[in-house]
């Protein structure tokens, strides 16, 4: 791994009026990452990305960039450009005029202002609206606008914030992948800010998510949904089914548990558990089998609900002891579709190894 | 099948009922009717300038002549100019200082400064009198040569004109998005390079708008004008007041369908510069 190019140290961040926005946060972020910051809104994830890039000043800790503190360098001197949500596109400027704006600011001769926005331009796709106003861009076109005037600064860290969030699902998904592939273009480091799971999981490399100001778990896409560190990580990436289970003993490197409404049985955990846990299966991972299966993880329930979603149905299956289980099912043939109807009994089952052991 | 409405039917169609019309005929007569008195009658043949005799301009030409009519004229203007540019500035930076900063007595203080468009003008007239004469700027100005006699009238109309720029700037800066500011200082520009570049463009709509306040405020000032001038120094409406004291003449009507004009352009120029550039084509 790389050198960090971002080395946020034991910062926290109070406003006045006691607010403790972002809470003893340490992150490293390595160079030419797609690095995304992820929380329900008023984690701090904002704030975080504000104090890289000057325009919040940390109550303590440091920040550094590419090795140097930033903590008395104002934003305009930092090497960070940010993307705002509102993408604050100058208004009385044309596209070329904004693009331009911050070489000329810095006091770049104008002939290599031109060729630069011109690249810029180029990059995003906007050479032909050049003379454009943006109150007559569409929303996705001043969004280009923004990034390539930061862009145009060559950063060494680009600084997202909710990107997407204010453009429609189609032209949404047009720009993730434009995103990721400029990111590949320009090799530069890419910090976004998300509430959007799906967003962070598909453009990031690694994701960092927050919850009130304090990150819960650092690691790659696979990973946060794979193996979430804690019962917030393992609900807020994707669906999940908690179940809460009593420990009865530890075996070498399984524990031998009760899980509620399901039943006993052995899993497999690294953690030193206590008496009291939860297990986390996420609903794709589950199966329904209509007679009684061979896994050693089984549950038979009644099917309270089913929801079809084209490519996949949500069916919601009532164990016993108060425990629905939610089970995501392909709907990989046209005329098959779940398989089950509501009121049904069925058989739920799945492979232990699936199971997540959960202590926080 | 739904019933066709007839025009006037529609909910809010009030355009086309009658007594609306009418209302709308009556309003504009009673505001137009006496401006457009005064303009017909600059044209007029008749001495008295009561009854209308004949189409002429030896009225304008009288007026032109009139030296101490244009000596007047040009007074109130070289104060108006002076004092709109000052209570611009002023007004502009009393609103800046309103909208971006906090500080004790902040709300008192926004309360005061919008004082001089509250109080009678009467008083102010008065006030300025008194404080022009026991400070001796009255004195001292009086006694100087144009324009610079004018001094105490400019300070007096930058007095009671820079809040009204001041307001209307503050309600535009209301609508500032802040993300602007920051995204031009995150792109490398320092806080003087966003001053003029992203918040004086921004605020510009609303500088011209107080200037043309200001000018038309000061241009036609007459009860603070006539306490704070001095013995020497005559504005038109001063002048005018006089003049008429001694009867209507068509030159005073002259006179003011000038002004009457300058006013108009001035306000159809500061329109043209607020209205949004057209589209460009292709």
């Amino acid at each position: 791994m790389s050198e960090a190019i971002v080395s946020i140290r034991n910062v926290t961040k109070a406003f006045p009026g006691g607010v403790t926005a972002v809470d003893n946060v340490s992150l490293d972020i390595a160079q030419n990452e797609f690095f995304a910051l992820l929380g329900p809104s008023g984690c701090g994830k904002t704030t975080l990305l504000r104090m890289i890039s000057g325009l919040e000043t940390p109550t303590a800790g440091g920040i550094l960039i590419g090795g140097e503190d930033m903590a008395y360098t104002p934003p305009n001197k930092r090497p960070t450009n940010m993307v705002f949500q509102s993408y604050a596109v100058f208004p009385h400027m044309t596209v070329e005029q904004n693009v331009g704006y911050g070489l000329k600011v810095t006091g770049v001769a104008s002939d290599e202002i031109k060729r630069r926005v011109g690249e810029a331009l180029e990059m995003v796709k906007l050479t032909a609206l050049a003379t454009r106003k943006p109150d007559q861009m569409s929303g996705g076109q001043r969004q280009r606008v923004a990034l390539a005037r930061a862009l145009v600064k060559r950063p060494k860290v680009l600084l997202l914030d909710e990107p997407l969030s204010a453009l429609d699902a189609k032209l949404r998904d047009d720009m993730r992948m434009e995103l990721t592939r400029l990111q590949e273009t320009v090799g530069i480091t890419f910090i976004i800010v998300t509430h959007d799971q799906d967003e962070a999981l598909s453009m990031a490399s690694r994701i960092a998510v927050m919850d009130k100001g304090a990150v819960q778990q650092v690691a790659t896409p696979a990973e946060l949904y794979e193996q979430p560190k804690n019962r917030f990580v393992a609900d807020f990436i994707g669906k999940v089914n908690l179940i809460e289970a009593r420990v009865h003993r530890q075996i070498g490197r399984k524990i031998d548990c009760e899980l509620k409404g399901v039943g006993r049985m052995e899993l497999n955990s690294d953690n030193l558990v206590g008496a009291q846990v939860s297990v986390a299966v996420r609903p794709e991972k589950l199966k329904i089998a209509t007679s009684e299966p061979t896994s050693a993880v089984r549950v038979q329930g009644k099917v309270r609900d089913v929801a079809y979603y084209g490519d996949t149905s949500h069916v919601v299956i009532e164990a016993g002891d108060g425990l629905d289980l939610s089970v995501n099912v392909q709907n990989d043939t046209r005329l098959g579709g779940a398989g089950v109807e509501r009121g049904q009994q069925v058989w739920v089952y799945w492979a232990p190894e699936d199971s997540i052991v959960l202590t926080e | 099948m739904a019933a066709q409405l007839k025009p006037g039917q529609g909910p809010l169609d009030y355009g086309s009922r009658t007594w609306l019309k009418v209302l709308f005929a009556v309003i504009f007569f009673v505001l137009y009717a006496p401006i457009i008195t005064l303009v017909a009658f600059s044209f007029n043949t008749d001495k008295r300038g009561v009854v209308w005799r004949g189409f002429t301009l030896d009225n304008y030409t009288k007026a032109w002549n009139n030296a101490s009519l244009i000596e007047a004229l040009t007074n109130s203007l070289v104060i108006a100019v002076i004092a709109t540019v000052i209570a611009t500035v002023l007004g502009a930076l009393t609103a800046l200082l309103m909208w971006r900063f906090r500080f004790p007595f902040k709300g008192a203080y926004e309360g005061f400064m919008a004082l001089p468009i509250v109080i009678p003008e009467i008083c102010m007239g008065v006030a300025l009198l008194l404080f022009f004469v026991n400070s001796g700027m009255m004195e001292l100005f009086v006694h100087l040569p144009w324009p610079l006699n004018l001094g105490n009238i400019i300070f007096a109309h930058v007095t009671f004109c820079f809040p009204f720029v001041a307001v209307v700037v503050r309600s535009r800066l209301v609508g500032f998005n802040r993300q602007l500011e920051e995204a031009s200082k995150d792109l490398g520009a320092s806080e003087w390079q966003t001053f003029w570049s992203i918040i004086v463009p921004f605020m510009k709509p609303g500088l011209i708008a107080g200037a043309l306040l200001a000018f038309t405020l000061s241009l036609d000032d007459f009860v603070i004008t006539f306490f704070t001038s001095g013995p020497e120094t005559v504005t038109f409406p001063v002048k005018v007041y006089s003049l008429v004291r001694r009867g209507v003449s068509p030159e005073i009507n002259a006179a003011s369908t000038v002004l009457i004009v300058i006013t108009v352009v001035a306000t159809v120029l500061a329109m043209k510069l607020q209205a949004p550039p057209k589209a460009d084509k292709g």
